[in-house]
């Protein structure tokens, strides 16, 4: 029981930040109809700037506070890297928008080899682990002298989700340029005859897909304290995992698919083995495209002549 | 922007504010990951270091490059982009299409010939194993491929498991048996093709994207299978030790049976390289011919008579089911012959091999060269792989960078670039035009954008 509860407040931290990710890739799914490759690698991109700033602001500037610290870092990261996938959107994506469905997907998968090697270079191979941001848990109960604990990471983490979520939806669900976004999904001709901008509502989507894998990154960066250049590919891939259990295209999808994904995870690894997580997640993959392919909230693709 | 859509006048101060704009975005795109570096000190804590120059040069040019695009090339672009298409049959192609295969083979070939006139006999190692070898390599399993996603239209990103079966089951058949290569080699090519029907079996409905993240997810469980199976496969630390191909029975040893003293030849590991150059060459082009001549067949027809239309297939009462399970198989058996190959030729393996990049770098190929296309697909090997290759090579590059500059370091950054680079520049590939396997009175060859592929 305390073991269970233990793990489930784990897989919950972890699915929060397989949800973040995957909110970007199941938008840019969704209206452009593309598995963004690289978005995995914009998540460590994230992290590294987390990084960076982390430390210009701990070493350089002296703040001692954490908490300012910490936001500083958040919104830092979230302007810097929605810069770097809105030009990874200009130069990569855009010119193929129209072509062949495989063009675009080449190319992601190009800029994702680029991304990575780009920090391999830029920042060396080695990884990268800075001294614990945030310290510190609550005992929540103790049983059979098993503390169950949730530690200020794991709540920050939680905060910082819902809180983002709940802006994102506000966002999709009240504002124009949401209205815009779901217009372009349904129908882009038709949103852009009623004068909707669909270059700048694409424009937009990855730089809010992005802003969350930023806080994704950022999350990251804090829970586990270390990074590296090749971190992008495995998260990217079980976030899109998430999405896809969720229903690619629904927003709620790939939030509740993180969770799962999180959940499936940190679960399998406590209580079967962690050597074989990985091949849990993508085991979950195939058998869900299989048997599943609209996911838990996506809509069936409907077969037409 | 299009003031040379209107005439010869460049619009200067609009070029202008676009470099500035430009600039900005590269400010803040270099700002955190090239101005400043993270780096390990003794104490093992991180710390921070600049390099404002490099960065600032990055942006001067990145804002330079953006004023000469606009300025010089993006009008030249636009005046081309009004002018009339040339009808692309013109006599000079006809000519060259039919005298470049000959000749590329004839070429290819005389490779090691050429590579020990040229380099001498010490130096054509290198060339014959890091460039011939391994190009043939990838051009085999780009073939092999071709036939999965450039004729059947089923996107695959997880090729390299084939390879990996085909690999593994040499080496392991090797050290448990004792088999020789020559008889291994269809082994691996029978166990990776029934590989490929189990995997495909279960993801025969999926179309387009799924299909590829399915796939890539069984490369995936595949690798991870290599990696922790370690009572089977000894985890990362790999099998070593794999039998050499011999010649006929003759191993290339210095002993007095080997190759060199049976033939009267002074020993010289070169013998080893060419022989297997050869065994490479001969199956890749066992490759080609097979799946030229299978495009013929009515199986190759169904093939891309699927990657045309599913439904339109299956109500001329074509098994899309066999269809696309003969597809898996023979990509996957080709894939297997080419990781038998490999597993001999090192004489070890290990799961960092056959990583999911590999996967996405022989669908590069593929995707590259233009789909369906065999010249196409061997080109673009030869460009991505000897491109990234010679970049071993550039040793005058330190003269220039300094000499703590490692061009190596930049080789998958330049391969991942070149993907971004060669989709936008052409989207369809390097041979974007093909020739049809059937037609009604005369052979014309038709544009690629007529046909439909990787919808799967």
């Amino acid at each position: 029981m305390e073991y269970f509860v233990q793990q489930l407040i784990n897989g919950i931290t972890l699915g929060s930040i397989y949800g973040l990710i995957a909110i970007g890739y199941t938008m840019v799914y969704g209206i452009i109809g593309m598995v963004n490759f690289a978005h995995g690698d914009v998540f460590m991109v994230s992290a590294f700037i987390a990084l960076i700033a982390f430390l210009i602001l701990t070493t350089w500037l002296g703040i001692s506070s954490v908490a300012l610290a910490l936001f500083l870092v958040l919104i830092a990261a979230m302007l810097f890297t929605s810069l770097v996938n809105w030009a990874i959107e200009r130069v990569a994506y855009r010119p193929l928008r129209g072509s062949f469905r495989l063009a675009p997907l080449i190319s992601a998968i190009g800029m994702s080899i680029f991304l990575s090697n780009f920090v391999q270079v830029t920042q060396g191979p080695r990884n990268k682990s800075i001294p614990p941001m945030v310290q510190g848990e609550f005992v929540l109960f103790n049983q059979n002298n098993f503390p169950v604990t949730l530690s200020y990471k794991q709540l920050i983490i939680w905060g910082v989700t819902a809180v983002l979520l709940a802006a994102f939806w506000y966002l999709v669900a009240k504002t124009a340029l949401g209205r815009a976004q779901r217009a372009c999904e349904q129908d882009q001709k038709m949103a852009a005859l009623l004068g909707v901008d669909v270059d700048r509502t694409i424009s937009m989507t990855f730089v809010i897909g992005a802003t969350l894998a930023a806080v994704a990154g950022t999350m990251y960066l804090m829970y586990y304290g270390v990074v590296s250049f090749s971190d992008g590919f495995v998260p990217g891939v079980k976030a899109f995992t998430a999405a896809v259990l969720g229903g690619i295209g629904s927003l709620p999808g790939a939030v509740i698919g993180g969770l799962l994904i999180g959940l499936i995870e940190t679960f399998w690894s406590a209580y079967f083995s962690i050597d074989y997580k990985d091949v849990a997640a993508f085991s979950v993959l195939a058998i869900t495209l299989i048997f599943l392919p609209q996911g838990l909230f996506g809509r069936p693709d409907v077969e037409k002549v | 922007m299009d003031a040379g859509a209107q005439g010869e006048r460049v619009d200067l101060t609009g070029a202008l504010r676009d470099a500035a704009a430009t600039a900005l975005v590269a400010f803040g795109l270099f700002l955190p990951l090239i101005a400043f570096r993270t780096d390990v000190d003794g104490n093992n804590t991180l710390i921070l270091t600049t390099r404002w120059p490099l960065f600032f040069s990055l942006v001067i040019v990145t804002a330079a490059g953006r004023l000469l695009y606009s300025v010089a090339l993006a009008p030249r672009l636009a005046r081309r982009a009004l002018r009339p298409a040339r009808a692309s049959n013109s006599p000079w192609r006809g000519h060259a299409a039919r005298w470049f295969v000959p000749f590329a083979i004839g070429f290819v070939i005389a490779y090691p010939m050429i590579v020990i006139l040229t380099s001498g006999f010490g130096g054509a190692q290198k060339w014959i194993d890091n460039f011939g070898i391994q190009i043939l390599i990838y051009v085999m399993l780009g073939w092999g491929l071709n036939i999965v996603v450039g004729f059947a239209g089923l996107l695959d990103l997880g090729y390299v498991g084939f390879y990996a079966v085909g690999a593994y089951s040499c080496a392991l058949l090797a050290k448990t048996f004792g088999l020789s290569f020559w008889l291994l080699l269809p082994l691996a090519g029978i166990l990776a093709s029934f590989w490929g029907i189990l995997l495909g079996f279960p993801v025969l409905r999926l179309r387009g994207d799924y299909l590829a993240i399915v796939t890539l997810a069984f490369g995936e469980i595949i690798r991870l299978l290599l990696i922790n199976w370690v009572a089977l496969t000894n985890g990362y630390a790999g099998i070593g030790g794999i039998p050499r191909p011999t010649f006929f029975g003759i191993p290339f040893t210095d002993d007095d049976d080997g190759f060199a003293a049976v033939f009267g030849f002074e020993y010289s590991p070169l013998y080893r390289v060419i022989f297997l150059y050869y065994v490479i060459l001969a199956l890749a082009l066992l490759t080609c011919f097979v799946t030229v001549r299978l495009r013929r067949l009515p199986i190759g027809r169904a093939w891309e008579a699927l990657r045309e239309d599913e439904i339109a297939c299956r109500s001329l009462g074509i098994n899309t089911t066999n269809t696309k399970l003969t597809a898996f198989a023979m990509g996957a058996m080709f894939a297997g012959f080419a990781g038998s190959f490999f597993a001999a030729r090192q004489g070890f393996i290990s799961p960092e091999s056959f990583t999911f990049l590999e996967s996405a770098t022989i669908l590069a190929i593929v995707v590259l060269g233009g789909m369906g296309s065999q010249i196409g697909v061997a080109v673009a090997a030869v460009v991505m792989i000897g491109g990234t290759e010679i970049l071993r090579d550039l040793d005058f590059l330190k003269d220039i960078f300094g000499s703590t500059f490692d061009p190596t370091q930049y080789r998958m950054l330049l391969f991942g670039l070149a993907m971004v680079v060669i989709m936008i520049w052409r989207p369809r590939g390097l041979v974007s035009t093909r020739a049809p396997s059937i037609f009604l009175k005369q052979r014309t060859t038709i544009a690629a954008d007529l046909v439909e592929q990787g919808r799967g």
